[in-house]
């Protein structure tokens, strides 16, 4: 059974301890200071954090002492030259099979550390970080020097090399909403997939984009967004501009993959070949952000059923957890332990996780819950934590 | 010399520019920041973008003017001036 839960929170980073069984929060690190994620590299145990600094900029945080100290990391940085062009939020009357005339660009700035992802254990020092606007960052020395991505910051998909010229294809990724703080409405890498058999086998998920892939070690990628639906588009099958709200694959059964995203509950059997909508909206099972997949059993997930998508917060004033174990055909719904009035919480794309038979689940209302049982039954671990944004394991 | 003084959040992260006065050499914006990174390696990264203009929420001013240049930074600063750094916006 894992001892450590790293929290990141609207208020900065909360670690909790088990001992004698029992979950007991240290007082609060980067106090004040929004981390949008935090976890643990479970090859050295260096424990992470983003900051989302309101003024200051992005910066990761690093911990080698297991969170006694905290030292500021050389942010990752775009390089010069990298541009990409300008996506502007949909007016009401805004046709999306419209032109809307001549792409404007812009330089490209780090508005936010998403994620971070640690390699495998066959790359030691290799750590990945997602961004908004959309830039997946690597590092081969442990995060002292972190370098772009070219070949899908330059994807055609996004419009070609802007590092050459000016664009050669239509950009078709759409902003997230997540990026509007910013005071621009741009695309987000939020989750990053490593295939623990070959290292050179990389997914990402991109809101509001799809599922992308490389096989090569991100020297070429290609969509894997077939069989995906996208509800809010004139052509629900279009290659692009789906909304992954988070993505995460079977550790030992890495072709099993699975996506909560914003048009439904996603699975695919065969590495992102094809997706099968397995949502079962009368019992719930639909919207919602966050997905995790047992580690052993890629057939078994949970999700945090939402209602969606404008109210974005428990159903009913019930808060719940559906389990599937057959990949996606039936859901069970899991209540015990669990508020059942007067809640309102929603739990975002990086604030559920699971570890061995252990789930730990946080929300933007500070409630943060805990099972042993894979979901069957839950204790609360704390109801006045700030608003979480990731929930991780250590 | 100019001065440069800033918001205490700051000092938080750079206890180096703390309970001192902060003298530069006379120069552009960008100059001074300079100036002030070498006190405290590393303050650019928090008021600067990656491409050396002011960060979205960071407002800079010279005396009682705030700069115009976000962008370059260029504008000059004279002697026995006063800049001050201070954030765009709060928040909760």
């Amino acid at each position: 059974m894992p001892n450590i839960i790293l929290l990141g929170t609207r208020k900065g980073t909360v670690i909790v301890d088990r001992s004698n069984s029992v979950w007991q929060p240290r007082p609060i690190e980067h106090a004040g200071i929004p981390v949008c994620y935090a976890a643990r590299d479970p090859r050295d145990g260096t424990f992470w954090a983003s900051l989302d600094h309101g003024h200051w900029g992005p910066k990761l945080s690093r911990s080698r002492d297991g969170g006694a100290t905290w030292q500021d990391v050389l942010s990752l940085k775009y390089p010069e030259g990298a541009r990409y062009i300008v996506k502007v939020l949909p007016t009401p009357d805004f046709d999306p099979l419209t032109p809307t005339g001549q792409p404007e660009y812009a330089d490209a700035t780090v508005f936010k550390i998403w994620t971070i992802a640690f390699g495998t254990a066959a790359q030691p020092g290799r750590l990945y970080a997602g961004t908004i606007p959309g830039g997946l960052f690597v590092s081969d020395d442990g995060g002292e020097t972190w370098e772009l991505n070219r070949p899908l910051w330059n994807h055609e998909s996004r419009g070609g090399n802007l590092f050459a010229g000016d664009a050669t294809s239509e950009n078709r990724w759409f902003g997230t909403p997540a990026s509007i703080d910013y005071g621009v409405f741009e695309p987000g890498i939020h989750s990053i997939v490593l295939d623990p058999r070959n290292p050179q086998h990389i997914y990402v998920a991109v809101s509001s984009a799809g599922v992308i892939e490389s096989t090569d070690g991100g020297q070429t990628w290609a969509g894997r967004n077939r069989g995906m639906l996208n509800d809010y588009m004139p052509n629900p099958e279009a290659e692009w501009g789906h909304d992954p709200h988070f993505v995460t694959a079977c550790a030992a059964q890495p072709d099993h993959l699975w996506q909560q995203n914003h048009c439904g509950v996603f699975y695919s059997g065969d590495g992102a070949a094809n997706w099968r909508k397995v949502s079962l909206p009368d019992a719930g099972v639909h919207f919602g952000f966050p997905i995790a997949v047992d580690p052993q059993d890629g057939s078994t997930a949970w999700v945090v059923p939402a209602r969606g998508d404008s109210a974005r917060m428990a159903i009913s004033g019930g808060l719940c957890i559906a389990r599937t174990t057959d990949g996606g055909q039936s859901w069970q719904v899991k209540r015990q332990g669990l508020p059942q009035a007067h809640a309102y919480d929603i739990v975002l794309r990086h604030g559920l996780d699971v570890s061995g038979d252990c789930l730990c689940f946080g929300s933007t209302s500070g409630n943060v819950y805990f099972s042993e049982d894979r979901g069957e039954t839950w204790q609360c671990l704390g109801n006045n934590f700030p608003p979480v944004y990731s929930v991780r394991f250590g | 010399m100019p001065t440069v003084e800033m918001t205490s959040h700051l000092y938080r992260f750079f206890p180096a520019l703390e309970n001192r006065e902060i003298k530069v050499p006379i120069g552009s914006v960008a100059e001074v920041l300079q100036a002030v990174n070498e006190i405290a390696p590393g303050f650019t990264n928090y008021v600067l973008d990656e491409h050396g203009a002011l960060r979205r929420h960071v407002n800079l001013s010279i005396n009682d003017t705030i700069v115009i240049d976000h962008k370059t930074l260029s504008d000059h600063v004279p002697d026995k001036a006063v800049v001050y750094i201070f954030q765009a916006l709060s928040g909760g």
